[in-house]
């Protein structure tokens, strides 16, 4: 353990001192004479005294990174094999059931890639199992970071370089979906063919631009190809290294605790402890990935046959990250009643039709992602905080926070969910219809319901740690004193655990400002009843007075007889 | 010649050419139509007189209480007059006739006929009216089938609503299309032939009985065949998929997680 300190400065002596070293051993030899010429001293000095605070919930950003070299890796490999191309040919590799049969080379070496050639199939399933879990780690990575907010300022922009990341990593997964050129990856490119031309005006311009003329067309796979290996990959490295660079800028967040403070991050350096654990769990990630690979199937596209734009099969899904795009096509009507929501707009050149059942579906997905991207700035001017923020929030101190954010995850599970409503509808033996209405009925009521219930739990959960604070915990051992009182024992909490619980922030709700003129405008107003929802119902952590008067309700000791940590600690913390 | 120029102006000329036009569309269809009952027998061919008489003594004792006394149906179940032996086989032969409760669809459960039994039931309905017969032995053949042809096939006509690996899928208002790992051959077969429950028909001119042998080739194969990437997780595509590594693949890393960090602080 060890703190950091903000600068190190060297005197001219230590530097001539490193200048005149004389190393002993062999190794040392070696190693001076490549560090005079590569400099690495000042890397490791530099970056390997990097603190990093120890905590399982800060190691999903690592995931994601080392599933994206293994998917970097497998899919390396993958390209000696595979060849994007649209031209006929007719399959005579191993698999039998499909010999004779006329498809794509871009299919028929994807084939190839699974049955002729020594762990290419190990090698497709690794780089599709760790694409699916570069995704998640990334979506969970990101909500840690909403529910600690750990967002706030000075983190705003690496967050806005996470969820661009997060696009890019859509994207990524999407377009090697489309690759192998199979009747389930083709549907999904007629999907997103479909939501491309319902663009009023320049729909179709886009889907030509993008398919080289019509649906499907010989251009495509090629494309997205290129997309696939080159330049969504090299998008994604650039930002992983600005993200990288600027969490080493801002340093590593942490958790409230006795000793952390905004100006301090208390942990272990990366050089060694945290490059071993680190380096170590690269190769943990590897295995449970390669464990997955080897155990169970994925993609197993010698069962949707080549790519044929008639045929439509039960359970086309896509991966789980493009799934909502789907569920959300799925829950939307083409009619209400028997109208029909689709019309046609007369224009002098004849009317354009207008796909109004998907575009529709274009605003939850504008509304998350957009609302992803300028979150930060959105909960700055409802709370009004301007202040840096090292230490995390626990989630339960921050109620309106954690209740939108619950809100906004079961609204993207719904549209989530309805993707696989079919699936739903077959394996619990339901109707299909009915389960989309549930789901149709969940997208509205879902958020409303959850972030009610959200915040109330998280306000009992600040009122069971007022108790435990003023109270301690329930012993589990019920006394009998000598006039025959039965009582239960309660055990005060630790110093450590104490401060935890009542240093933290609770802002109140802050009236209204008004301008410049002295006028409240209509945002102010608005700014004020989101205020008012997010801080109204309030727990107040407990305070020093609380908890000396607490303190002598206690039959043995009081404030002066403990130690002078205990109360100190809540001082020290109040607001 | 001379004389047709001359009548064609006569009033009475268009009536004509319709009834003509008719006739040849009509005669037309009614050939047609046939090619499909080529499988259709008399029921006189295969099965003897006293095979129909017990399978009416069971039909009156098990099925007419829905289907009416001599079949004709009723608002609880349809007519079988004209049904076949095929659809007989099929449904009594999975199980799903005599129908344990009434629902979306009829749900497949242990036969509750011999196989005597359900030929006599068979005989009983095809003596009612010409219908698509039990197959013949050829068409049944696995071994002459071609797989690749068959799963063409099969992509094209059934795994809309049945999978691309026959695993199943869901029809609208509780309905499904049931996987079909399992499924007798004939059974197969007759439930092309006849489409039972919500299921299209696939005539002998839509395909041909030498194609359905490719299909049933194609799904035995399908049936026999090990998953090559190991646990095929329900051959349910990408929803499974995104279920495992959201269940087991998160348990994993969060188990290795919390073990690498369990000695901080």
């Amino acid at each position: 353990m060890s703190s950091q300190s903000l600068e190190s400065k060297y005197t001219e002596e230590q530097y001539s001192e490193v200048d005149q070293y004389q190393p002993a051993t062999r190794t040392g030899k070696i190693a001076n004479y490549v560090d005079q010429r590569v400099g690495g001293t000042g890397m490791v000095r530099e970056f390997g005294r990097k603190v990093f605070p120890d905590h399982w919930t800060f190691m999903f950003g690592e995931v994601a990174l080392y599933s994206f070299v293994i998917t970097v890796i497998s899919g390396a490999f993958l390209t000696f094999w595979f060849d994007p191309s649209m031209a006929s040919t007719r399959y005579d590799g191993a698999y039998v059931p499909l010999q004779g049969v006329e498809m794509s080379t871009a299919y028929a070496t994807s084939l190839e890639l699974s049955f002729d050639v020594r762990g290419g199939l190990f090698m497709r399933q690794l780089h599709h199992w760790a694409a699916l879990m570069f995704i998640m780690a990334m979506a969970i990575h990101m909500l840690r970071v909403f529910f600690t907010g750990a967002f706030r300022k000075p983190r705003e922009l690496n967050w806005v370089v996470g969820c661009t990341l997060l696009l890019a990593g859509l994207g990524a997964g999407f377009t090697g979906y489309s690759l192998p050129d199979e009747v389930l990856s083709g549907n999904g490119l007629r999907i997103i063919d479909g939501m491309l031309k319902a663009i009023p005006v320049v729909g179709t311009y886009i889907s030509f631009f993008l398919f080289g003329g019509e649906f499907p067309g010989d251009e495509v796979i090629p494309r997205l190809y290129s997309l696939h290996i080159f330049i969504i990959p090299a998008v994604i490295l650039i930002l992983i290294a600005v993200h990288l660079f600027m969490v080493v800028t801002h340093k590593h967040t942490q958790y409230p605790g006795p000793g952390r403070t905004e100006r301090n991050v208390v942990g272990y350096p990366i050089g060694p402890v945290y490059a071993a654990k680190a380096g170590g769990f690269f190769f943990v990630v590897f295995g449970v990935l390669a464990l997955l690979a080897g155990t169970f199937q994925i993609n197993a596209l010698w069962n949707y046959g080549p790519y044929d734009p008639s045929p439509v099969q039960a359970g086309t899904q896509p991966d789980w990250y493009i799934g909502w795009f789907d569920g959300l096509l799925r829950l939307m009507p083409g009619y209400i009643g028997d109208i029909p929501l689709e019309f046609v707009l007369p224009t002098p050149w004849g009317g354009n039709s207008v796909a109004t059942p998907v575009l529709v579906t274009f605003i939850p997905i504008t509304a998350l992602l957009l609302g992803l991207f300028v979150w930060p700035w959105i909960e700055a001017w409802i709370t009004g905080d301007k202040k840096e923020h090292h230490i995390l929030d626990r989630p339960r101190n921050v109620p309106g926070r954690t209740a939108f954010g619950m809100a906004m995850m079961i609204w993207y599970f719904v549209m989530w969910a309805a993707a696989s409503s079919d699936l739903i509808a077959t394996h619990f033996s339901l109707s299909f219809n009915d389960v989309l209405i549930w789901l149709r009925v969940l997208f509205f009521a879902g958020p409303i319901l959850t972030f009610i219930i959200t915040k109330r739990i998280c306000l009992a959960l600040q009122r069971k740690d007022r108790e435990i604070v003023l109270h301690g915990n329930e012993a589990g051992v019920i006394e009998m004193l000598p006039h025959g009182e039965f009582r239960e024992k309660h055990t005060r909490v630790s110093d450590y655990e104490l401060y935890t619980l009542v240093s933290y922030e609770s802002p109140e709700v802050t009236a209204a400002r008004p301008n410049s003129r002295g006028k409240v405008g209509l945002l102010e107003k608005s700014r004020v009843t989101l205020n008012r929802t997010f801080f109204e119902d309030r727990v107040a952590p407990v305070s020093r007075e609380e908890y000396i008067e607490a303190l002598s309700h206690d039959d043995h000791g009081t404030a002066a007889e403990l130690p002078a940590g205990s109360v100190g600690a809540i001082e020290s913390k109040k607001n | 010649m001379k004389a047709l120029s001359q009548k064609r102006r006569h009033p009475l000329a268009a009536v004509a050419l319709l009834l003509l036009g008719l006739l040849l569309t009509g005669g037309l269809y009614a050939a047609a139509t046939s090619i499909n009952e080529a499988q259709a027998s008399n029921a006189a061919d295969v099965y003897s007189a006293s095979d129909v008489e017990e399978g009416e003594r069971l039909f009156v004792a098990n099925c007419a209480t829905c289907h009416g006394i001599n079949a004709e149906g009723s608002d609880a179940g349809p007519s079988l007059i004209g049904s076949g032996a095929a659809a007989v086989d099929f449904q009594v032969g999975t199980g799903r006739m005599p129908m344990q409760m009434s629902g979306p669809q009829a749900q497949k459960k242990p036969a509750q006929f011999n196989d005597e039994q359900t030929m006599q039931l068979s005989a009983y309905v095809a003596s009612l009216g010409s219908g698509p017969a039990v197959p013949a032995a050829e068409y049944l053949d696995v071994e002459e089938g071609n797989i690749a042809r068959g799963g063409e096939l099969f992509r094209i006509n059934c795994a809309m609503c049945h999978n691309a690996a026959a695993a199943g899928g869901a029809l609208t208002e509780g309905k499904y299309a049931p996987g079909l790992d399992g499924v007798e051959s004939v059974h197969i077969y007759e439930a092309m032939v006849t489409g039972p429950q919500n299921m299209p028909e696939f005539t002998d001119a839509n395909i041909p009985p030498e194609d359905k042998r490719d299909i049933i080739a194609f799904l035995k194969n399908n049936e026999s065949q090990s998953a090559p990437g190991g646990f095929a997780l329900g051959s349910l595509g990408p929803v499974s998929e995104g279920l495992l590594i959201w269940t087991l693949g998160l348990a994993l890393l969060i188990g290795s997680m919390v073990w690498l960090t369990s000695r901080s602080s």
